[in-house]
């Protein structure tokens, strides 16, 4: 057995094997969007051909950062927001691990906004999904950055003055190669999402729109949806930059008047991930770093052999 | 002849000042002394005032001693401060203003008569005659401009101390020859034999002379911050994430340079959250990974610190203390961020903090912060401060004649995976209740069946978060139990952790922590030497705290100082908390104004609370001021 024999092991895998022994039902209320994303989830690893043990879920903090506890893999609870800084480095350090980073709107869009931007400008090879039900949840009902101007709650009683965060065109300004959006009332298109994020070769942004039943009381806000590459009125190239650009803007306004696009928005093949262009400036080894304390025969080097001659 | 010298060269930020003081110092201990570099600096790019020092001696030298004896006064090329609106005089003559009051009797200055009007500077005759200094001006920057570029007077400067030391110039030119080539190297040669000859032809009124010994090529000169980057490397530490404050940033520079080199990562990030976290995941995904900052980036730290010894994941971070509160003074040392560093994060939280108190000792307690970390997973902490950081000392090279340690501690493997401990849903127990010091085993993400949740909040065995009281009591008590485990640990090994000095029946004692060791190891000679019964103790573990040893040593005096750069006497107040007794032998020396101590301060500071009894060494702190208007 190698130290990491889970990494490239193949065989069938059922979707099952990710449900661990302890239930969603115990925290997420009736309704709720998050059960869309783990559903969707669960169907689309044995597609990507990935065991539970080769997986690293890394969440942040909320109902979505439970995410991690509902999934069977190895999994890191970690911070409200810091799911992302903790993800890449685990990537880093072992590139063959499948890293998904899971965690809200609150959590990714504003106290790990500065993580998430930095991250999609490095492109990580990992996928980011994040749980967009434009409100504060497990906190009880707050305005979250994706609320809607003029959103009522407890924190903004006269209605909040702030125009929302725009997600995807976020991600796009900020360097994702890959940017979607769907939603958990679409349980299919969001398979096929989460599957082709997995597989792109880059850092992968996927803005889930969850409802949420208890605080944001319309538990169908995001329906009807529209599925824009199985619809004839958006044509326009996910690959082309600016045309991606162009349909965001268009999705993110449209969101706020009650039109539900979602889809692939701009996928870019090209981009190298971080990973392969550290290793091209040669400050990242080619062999994943975490297997070498684990290898008997790696000579270790000292700093005596190579370092002190110049303080001489 | 003088038993020590110690040559202060100032100028201006930017004038190349670090980089010749640091090669003169080389030359001295390739010339068979012993090097000790003090930095001064102020938080901007070019100019102000910034001078260095090199104390130079035959035997070993742990400080920078009392004062100095020659000043190279290079002028500050970057002035451009009207006379009026400057804060102290005239930018041009700050080298001589800001620097004579701790020139010693009998010394000497040498000044660029290019840059410096030494009409300007207030009672410049009367003040040399007073103290008999012995003053050459020479006009550096000709000569300088004469063969080369007037960047090279720093060198014309060197050539002109050389001669005044009768220090010979084959080890400054064997230096030059490794590090420059061509027409910069010719330059530079041909102005350090020109201002050597020019001063050679003088005709001495001092003599500075240091008794030279043989070229021991075993020598080092070397920094804390470079014997804790290679104490890092040395225990296979191959990740580190960061972002750049001043002092932290010369251990992240020196790992960054290095890194590649042995097949490491490093990552500078957006922020101090982000670069704790990055460690904290790399570890996680099993590799030995550091992260660290000053004051300030450590403030954010505070978060993902939490989530290291919640999760039990191994990280060592690195707190390069500065002057607070807030962004405080960038560029001047202090030791206040003690009690941060204990504390900070939220809950009864643990962590491991070491203080090395020289850079030896930076290199033995970072090896020894890893090796806890990752067999006790828990976060280690080494402390230290703007002064310790980057001064310069000649270390042995035997003493990192050492094995690597790539350990990775308490991980399993596979083999021991399968017969280890699991949750019926087939999650492993990875944290354990019944371990026999508090450690349970981990796995690392990719390992057959190891898989578990590292979740910050309160969980389970196998990881679930949880909120069941009797969980809660079994995690928090087993946590707690590793620093028990670490203590006796630490105390098995041989000899002390901490750093004793003086007679081992002295009557009084001196306590110190980190940085200021060496300025109190000075101070108890000094004493010693003039007969009063003094001993010290160069405390260096933190958390878990040494109660057996600083109980034993405060039974054994009858009163004590404690000495540290803080305004409140955080140290003092730790060693009474952890203690209970012995508060009554304690006062407290402190000084806060950006400098650290000199021995002078310490002995003068004993010789009025102790021998003169003007404090009763009640509980009243005693803090040093310097006089008025002084700035050092």
């Amino acid at each position: 057995m190698s130290a990491f024999s889970a990494i490239g092991e193949e065989r069938e895998i059922d979707s099952n094997e990710f449900t661990p022994g302890i239930e969603p039902q115990a925290t997420w209320c009736p309704g709720c969007g998050d059960f869309g994303v783990l559903k969707a989830l669960k169907q689309a690893m044995p597609d990507v051909g990935r065991t539970p043990d080769e997986v690293l879920m890394v969440t942040g903090i909320g109902c979505s950062g439970k995410l991690s506890s509902y999934f069977e893999s190895y999994g890191f609870h970690t911070l409200h927001g810091r799911s992302l800084p903790i993800a890449r480095a685990a990537k880093l350090a072992n590139p063959g691990l499948e890293v998904i980073a899971a965690g809200g709107d609150g959590d990714g869009y504003g106290i790990g906004g500065n993580h998430f931007m930095h991250t999609a400008r490095e492109n990580h090879d990992m996928t980011y999904i994040v749980f967009n039900n434009e409100i504060f949840g497990l906190t009880k009902g707050q305005t979250s950055p994706t609320s809607p101007k003029g959103h009522k709650s407890k924190t903004q009683p006269s209605g909040s003055a702030k125009d929302p965060v725009r997600p995807l065109s976020l991600a796009l300004a900020s360097g994702a190669s890959y940017i979607a959006r769907t939603a958990a009332v679409n349980p299919n298109q969001a398979k096929e999402i989460i599957k082709e994020a997995i597989e792109h070769d880059g850092f992968a942004h996927i803005d889930f729109l969850t409802q949420c039943p208890t605080w944001n009381k319309d538990a169908r806000q995001y329906v009807p949806y529209v599925d824009i590459q199985d619809s004839d009125d958006y044509d326009f190239d996910t690959h082309d930059r600016r045309e991606a650009a162009d349909m965001m803007f268009e999705a993110e306004n449209a969101l706020h008047e009650g039109q539900v696009l979602t889809g692939r928005f701009y996928v870019d093949d090209e981009r190298p991930s971080y990973q392969q262009e550290k290793q091209a400036t040669g400050e990242m080894p080619e062999e994943p770093l975490a297997e070498r304390y684990f290898d008997e025969d790696y000579q270790w080097e000292r700093v005596a052999d190579s370092l002190l001659d110049r303080h001489k | 002849m003088t038993k020590d010298l110690v040559w202060r060269i100032a100028g201006g930020s930017g004038d190349g000042i670090d980089s010749t003081s640091q090669n003169f110092a080389k030359a001295l201990m390739r010339a068979g002394l012993h090097v000790f570099t003090h930095r001064h600096y102020p938080s901007r790019i070019r100019g102000g005032h910034t001078y260095v020092e090199v104390r130079a001696s035959a035997d070993p030298v742990n400080s920078r001693g009392n004062g100095y004896n020659f000043l190279l006064a290079l002028g500050d090329s970057f002035a451009r401060n009207p006379k009026e609106n400057a804060i102290y005089g005239n930018e041009e003559i700050k080298p001589l203003t800001e620097n004579l009051n701790e020139l010693n009797e009998g010394g000497i200055i040498v000044y660029d008569e290019g840059l410096v009007d030494i009409s300007e500077v207030p009672n410049f005759e009367e003040r040399v005659e007073e103290n008999n200094w012995h003053v050459y001006p020479m006009d550096l920057r000709s000569l300088a401009r004469e063969h080369g570029r007037e960047v090279m007077r720093n060198t014309a400067g060197v050539g002109v101390t050389a001669a005044l030391l009768d220090i010979e110039l084959e080890y400054i030119e064997d230096l030059m020859r490794s590090a420059m080539r061509g027409d910069v190297l010719e330059a530079n040669l041909a102005i350090l034999q020109e201002a050597y000859d020019i001063v050679s032809e003088e005709e001495f009124t001092h003599d500075l002379r240091v008794p030279t010994g043989d070229h021991d090529e075993d020598q080092l000169l070397i920094s804390a911050s470079a014997c804790i980057a290679y104490a890092a490397l040395d225990e296979g530490c191959r990740f580190i994430s960061g972002y750049p404050m001043t002092p932290w940033t010369e251990v992240f520079t020196i790992m960054s340079q290095n890194l590649p080199k042995f097949g490491g990562i490093s990552e500078q990030v957006e922020d101090e959250i982000a670069a704790a976290a990055l460690a904290i995941g790399a570890s996680h995904a099993g590799v030995k990974a550091m992260s660290g900052s000053s004051g300030g980036g450590f403030a954010l730290m505070g978060e993902p610190l939490g989530l290291a010894e919640m999760t039990e994941t191994p990280v060592v971070l690195i707190e390069a203390m500065r002057a607070g509160p807030s962004t405080g003074m960038p560029t001047k040392p202090e030791q206040s961020d003690l009690e941060s560093i204990l504390y900070s994060s939220q809950g009864d939280s643990n962590r491991i903090v070491f203080a090395p108190g020289n850079a030896a000792e930076a290199y033995d307690q970072t090896r020894q912060a890893f090796r806890i970390a990752y067999d006790y997973q828990i976060p280690s902490i080494i402390v230290i401060d703007q002064k310790i950081s980057g001064e310069m000392v000649n270390v042995d090279e035997s003493f990192f004649d050492r094995e690597p340690n790539p350990s990775l501690g308490t991980v399993l493997s596979e083999e021991e995976i399968a017969e280890a401990a699991h949750h019926e849903s087939g999650k492993f127990k990875r944290f354990l209740h019944d371990t026999e010091n508090g450690v349970s085993p981990r796995t690392i993400p990719g390992q057959k069946g190891g898989r578990f949740l590292a979740a910050g909040n309160e969980h389970s065995e196998e990881g679930h978060i949880s909120e069941d009281p009797v969980n809660r009591i079994k995690q928090m008590a087993r946590r707690a139990q590793k620093l028990e485990a670490i203590r006796d640990d630490l105390d098995s090994q041989d000899g002390s952790h901490q750093t004793t000095f003086g007679p081992e029946d002295a009557e009084y004692g001196i306590i110190t922590w980190g940085s200021q060791q060496g300025a109190v190891m000075d101070a108890v000679s000094e004493l010693n030497d003039a007969g009063h019964s003094v001993k010290g103790l160069g405390v260096s573990d933190l958390m878990p705290f040494p109660k057996k040893d600083l109980a034993a040593f405060l039974e054994s005096v009858d009163k004590a100082i404690v000495v540290e750069m803080n305004a409140t006497g955080q140290f003092r107040g730790l060693a009474r908390k952890e203690l209970g007794l012995y508060g009554e032998k304690m006062s407290s020396l402190l000084r806060f104004d950006g400098n650290p101590f000199i021995p002078r301060n310490i002995v003068e500071a004993f010789e009025e609370t102790i021998v003169e009894g003007k404090d009763d060494v009640s509980n009243e702190h005693t803090k040093f001021l310097p006089e008025a208007g002084v700035t050092q």
